[in-house]
């Protein structure tokens, strides 16, 4: 293994004091010129002007974008229209009911993104949850079995979409397992219960072992002689459970909990891949609506692209927020 | 092999007997070991048959390439069947063409004498082999190559712009004081909160006028800086004693030479960590290529992947092996390297 560590850290590092060696010259020559000062500033400078070239300055464009109508691209050729934008995302008799609302897509996305969130987050919890539980007892392989888990996380999201689709096609293997015990080969994509179903567990199924990992290093993170300590009292393993495992986990669940979340609500990638959105708009979420309006329909429309992906957004931001906060918690409970 | 199997059931606490949740253990175990691996290993032997056994229900698990024969007056190899005759006897027979519901068969050894069987009667003599031309068709006709070629393009540059200019601005964060330092420090943080679907528009418009749509540059550039990056290799840093620094100052080195001299190899063990999660990152991408690169010369192999994949008339046979090579690199890291990422992850809590 430090074999490995080595010769990678050798490759890696080798071109790059390549390509510093070859900018010493001008770089001397810079130092003598500005100081220390402008060689810091010269540190600095590549990566915040991607920063904010890349991420800042889109981040302020994009409220400009939210309040301009039309469909050209470029920002330069759209008119102002004020905040009509988002009274037409808004524009809505019953919320509850997509089909009343003007941007009714919109509703869709924003009603599919909930369930999604709602079903994804709870089963990727459960099921990281007890397959951290299991990784943390003292088992033959459990170096192995940690791995095993990662692997689809590794997995390109085009791949993870067309792995799955081509298991749940007609002629797939999971209608040969369906019709080995009996039932009728379903065209599962086609179907919008199913389709929902199979975003939700492939989606689960291509991201678990992360936090699996997250949840496993809190689990390590518990002194062992509180168990050891239960054990002398022989506590039976539910009570431990509850009493000693979670309370101490808790912190690091919310941020798990809150992580997945943030992931939820962007999903995009595998989900595409796997329906493209359908049957009909059964699995568009936020992100495709967002990506379809503003470049891929007919009627496209950055300006309402641009409001939908603020509000979103601003969902985000929240969650954000909270998971810093938790975050926060949870490393001062690993202090204490 | 009875220690082997002392070792793999050992309990801890119960005294040797198997306490129910240790079988809960166990199939969860083995269960989530044929759930995590046998849809990648279901679409490697999938990949190896050809398009008529791919439109076969049921599936097989392996694949099956058909036997053919070589028949004197016929150019062409014929395929081999067993043919089920109407007295209930078996022979193996070539088929010469199928008209309809019928099927017209040879004996190979007696190719004059021809017979008409319906093709409910006869089956396919196959044996385990696999379609080469899956993989080998791919690489001459299509634009695989290319798309192969652009994606390792975009992996390396990437990769190597991300890791100099995020260890240049965390030498500087973490070996510097200055005014402004912590406001930095801050706008990295902050950029980690913004996911790219929210500043898709703009970011595709800010490209454009850079003049760098259409081009593999502009899926590099905006990826380069990483706050993930500059937070892990700044991390590590804050452990390179200063004392070093300040003796390189004492034999007049420059302060770019402290960073490529002494820095730079000492940081090598995270250099190479972020190095293995930007070649995965970036040879990952989906949704900003999709949008920044619309001529097809230009795809990398997630969107050539897709397209293909988006056409009306799918074809698996080539999609499965391209999927397969599109895998391959991240198996590697995942098979060599699987440590470094999990250590990385629970540590840092980084994706």
């Amino acid at each position: 293994m430090a074999g490995i560590a080595t010769l990678l850290g050798r490759a890696v590092t080798s071109p790059l004091v390549l390509i510093a060696r070859v900018l010493d010259p001008v770089l001397r020559l810079w130092q003598r010129r500005t100081g220390t000062g402008g060689m810091i500033a010269l540190f600095l400078l590549p990566n915040m002007a991607v920063f904010g070239v890349f991420v800042i300055i889109p981040l302020i464009l994009n409220f400009a974008y939210s309040l301009t109508g039309g469909a050209e691209i470029l920002l330069g050729d759209r008119r102002y229209v004020g905040p009509e934008q988002y009274g037409r995302l808004l524009d809505c008799r019953n919320y509850l009911e997509p089909l009343s609302c003007r941007e009714d897509q919109f509703w869709t996305a924003v009603r599919n993104t909930t369930i999604f969130v709602t079903f994804q987050v709870s089963l990727m919890v459960t099921v990281s949850m007890i397959t951290a539980l299991i990784l943390n007892r003292n088992i033959a392989g459990r170096g192995f079995f940690r791995a095993v888990f990662f692997f689809p996380v590794l997995l390109s999201p085009v791949v993870v979409g067309l792995i799955w689709r081509w298991i749940l096609q007609r002629d797939g293997l999971l209608n040969l397992i369906v019709t080995t015990f009996g039932g009728n080969p379903v065209v599962w994509l086609n179907d919008r219960f199913y389709a929902f179903a199979a975003a939700v567990g492939v989606s689960t199924w291509a991201h678990m072992g992360f936090f699996t990992l997250i949840l496993l290093a809190g689990l390590q993170a518990i002194p062992k002689d509180l168990y050891e300590a239960a054990e002398m009292d022989a506590t039976p393993p539910a009570r431990v459970f509850w009493r000693i495992t979670l309370p101490l986990l808790g912190p690091n669940l919310a941020v798990v909990l809150v992580l997945a979340l943030i992931k939820g609500v962007q999903i995009f990638d595998e989900a595409y891949v796997l329906t493209g959105g359908g049957p009909g708009t059964a699995t568009m979420f936020m992100t495709q609506y967002i990506y379809e309006v503003g470049f891929a329909s007919i009627l496209r429309n950055p300006g309402l692209a641009a409001a939908a992906s603020i509000l979103m957004g601003a969902v985000l931001v929240v969650l954000t927020l909270v998971q810093l906060g938790l975050s926060k918690r949870a490393e001062r409970a690993r202090e204490r | 092999m009875s220690r082997i199997l002392t070792f793999l059931t050992r309990r801890r606490g119960h005294g040797g007997r198997w306490h129910w949740t240790d079988v809960v253990t166990w199939v969860w175990l083995v269960g989530g070991t044929v759930l995590m691996f046998g849809p990648a290993l279901w679409l490697i032997s999938s990949s190896l048959k050809g398009p008529a056994q791919l439109a076969e229900f049921p599936p097989t698990l392996l694949p099956y390439v058909q036997e053919v024969v070589t028949v004197e007056g016929h150019a062409q190899p014929l395929p081999l069947f067993a043919v089920t005759l109407d007295d209930g006897s078996t022979r193996v027979m070539a088929q010469v063409r199928r008209v309809g519901a019928n099927a017209q068969m040879i004996d190979p050894a007696n190719p004059a004498e021809r017979l008409n069987v319906p093709i409910a009667n006869r089956t396919p003599v196959r044996h385990v082999g696999v379609a080469t031309s899956n993989y080998t068709d791919p690489f001459l006709a299509f634009d695989f190559l290319r798309y192969l070629w652009n994606s390792v393009f975009v992996t390396t540059v990437a990769t190597l712009l991300t890791l100099l200019t995020n260890s240049m601005a965390a030498f500087a964060l973490s070996k510097y004081r200055f005014r402004g330092r912590d406001a930095v420090l801050l706008v990295i943080v902050g950029t980690l909160m913004v996911p790219l679907s929210v500043i898709l528009v703009p970011l595709y418009s800010v490209v454009s006028a850079t003049g760098l749509m259409n081009s593999l540059w502009g899926v590099i550039l905006p990826t380069i800086a990483t706050p993930t990056g500059v937070f892990l290799l700044r991390q590590y840093m804050l452990t390179i004693p200063d004392d070093l620094i300040e003796a390189a100052r004492m034999d007049h080195a420059s302060e770019w030479q402290i960073y490529w001299r002494i820095i730079l190899p000492l940081t090598a063990p995270a250099l190479a960590v972020l190095a293995i999660f930007s070649v995965v990152w970036r040879w990952n991408d989906f949704l900003w290529p999709l949008i920044v690169l619309s001529r097809r010369e230009l795809y990398t192999l997630q969107i050539g992947l897709n397209t293909y994949a988006g056409e009306l008339n799918v074809q698996w046979h080539y999609i499965l092996s391209m999927t397969v090579v599109t895998m391959i690199p991240v198996v590697l890291v995942f098979v060599f390297l699987q440590r470094f990422i999990t250590t990385g992850i629970a540590g840092a809590g980084v994706k």
